[in-house]
């Protein structure tokens, strides 16, 4: 006889499966509340994927399964630690007003940069945004002015002071 | 928290992501010479000394249609950022809330936060809403969305 795990889980196969609707993926229900609940606080236990299954009246087979198949889908990267950034090296966010028609080339000037891990353009006048990351802040200063110098823009030098939120995930309902 | 050469394993280990199998502790502990108890401690203690931010799933909320990212940056009196900062840093859908410094005259804003959703005018809402329910109609803010994405690469712990 089937156990209600083994039911669940037909269902599901003949049901929802995670796809694409033009480009963006749909989610069932028990997905949804997988990615809700487990971005933080995986199960130190010898089987977390079983207690998480049991949590959510599922089975061990089916959790795997699904997170295996969101992985595949790119959907979630991984499921494992996230690390608080090495606080040895300094770094910084920092911004450059950059006229429209230049943007791109300056951007790409910038990405150049090994330094640079993150670049990306924000609807502003500061419309160039990246994060300069350096072994120590000497480093980070040349690495800064040297940007300056090869764009002709001025950079606006904005430095973590004090962190109010932990980056925990968020809730798909956001 | 001083970490070991065997943490440092550890940690090389996991960082990729955990197996997706039964006993993923024990498996990563086979592969450095841990038992699997060893391993949840280990674990455990870099999560208390915060070396560990969490553990979890990492979605990538990019691929779910979460594409309108906006920072949202306030000017605020500087008597008042620990008790906004920490009201911000605590609601649901804001995942960063950075205070920085004032560029004057050009940027005056000193706090920064992060908000992710699906569509631009939900967040537009979601931000409006919470300036009302935060009381902080007083302070000065802007918008800013996120358009393309130059270069992304993710920071690795080694």
């Amino acid at each position: 006889m089937a156990t209600p795990a083994i039911i669940i889980e037909q269902a599901l196969k003949e049901t929802q499966q995670p796809h694409r609707t033009r480009g963006k993926i749909a989610l069932n229900d028990l997905e949804k509340r997988l990615l809700n609940e487990y971005q933080k606080g995986l199960p130190l236990t010898p089987t977390p994927f079983a207690d998480i299954a049991t949590a959510l009246g599922t089975s061990e087979a089916l959790v795997l399964k699904i997170l295996d198949r969101l992985q595949e889908l790119g959907v979630i990267s991984r499921v494992g630690p996230v690390f608080k950034p090495k606080r040895v090296g300094a770094s910084t966010l920092a911004a450059m007003a950059i006229p429209e028609e230049k943007l791109e080339r300056v951007a790409d000037q910038i990405s150049a940069y090994t330094e640079v891990n993150h670049n990306y353009e924000r609807e502003d006048s500061y419309n160039l945004w990246f994060v300069v990351t350096a072994p120590n802040q000497q480093r980070l200063d040349a690495v800064l002015q040297e940007m300056e110098q090869q764009t002709g823009y001025p950079i606006l030098y904005l430095p973590l002071e004090k962190q109010f939120h932990i980056d925990l995930g968020f809730p798909l309902w956001c | 928290m001083v970490l070991s050469e065997q943490d440092y394993q550890l940690i090389a280990e996991i960082q990729g992501g955990l197996p997706l199998t039964s006993h993923p502790y024990a498996e990563i502990g086979e592969r450095i010479g841990l038992d699997e108890q060893r391993v949840i401690e280990r674990i455990e203690a870099m999560q208390a000394s915060g070396v560990i931010k969490r553990l979890g799933i990492v979605v990538r909320h990019h691929e779910l249609g979460y594409t309108a990212n906006a920072m949202v940056v306030w000017d605020v009196p500087d008597d008042r950022v620990d008790e906004v900062g920490e009201k911000l840093g605590a609601l649901d859908c804001i995942t960063l809330c950075y205070q920085r410094p004032r560029r004057l005259p050009d940027w005056p804003y000193n706090l920064f936060c992060m908000i992710h959703g699906q569509e631009r005018e939900k967040v537009l809402a979601y931000i409006d809403k919470l300036v009302n329910s935060e009381g902080l109609n007083t302070i000065p803010h802007k918008v800013l969305f996120s358009g393309r994405r130059f270069k992304q690469r993710g920071a690795r712990y080694q």
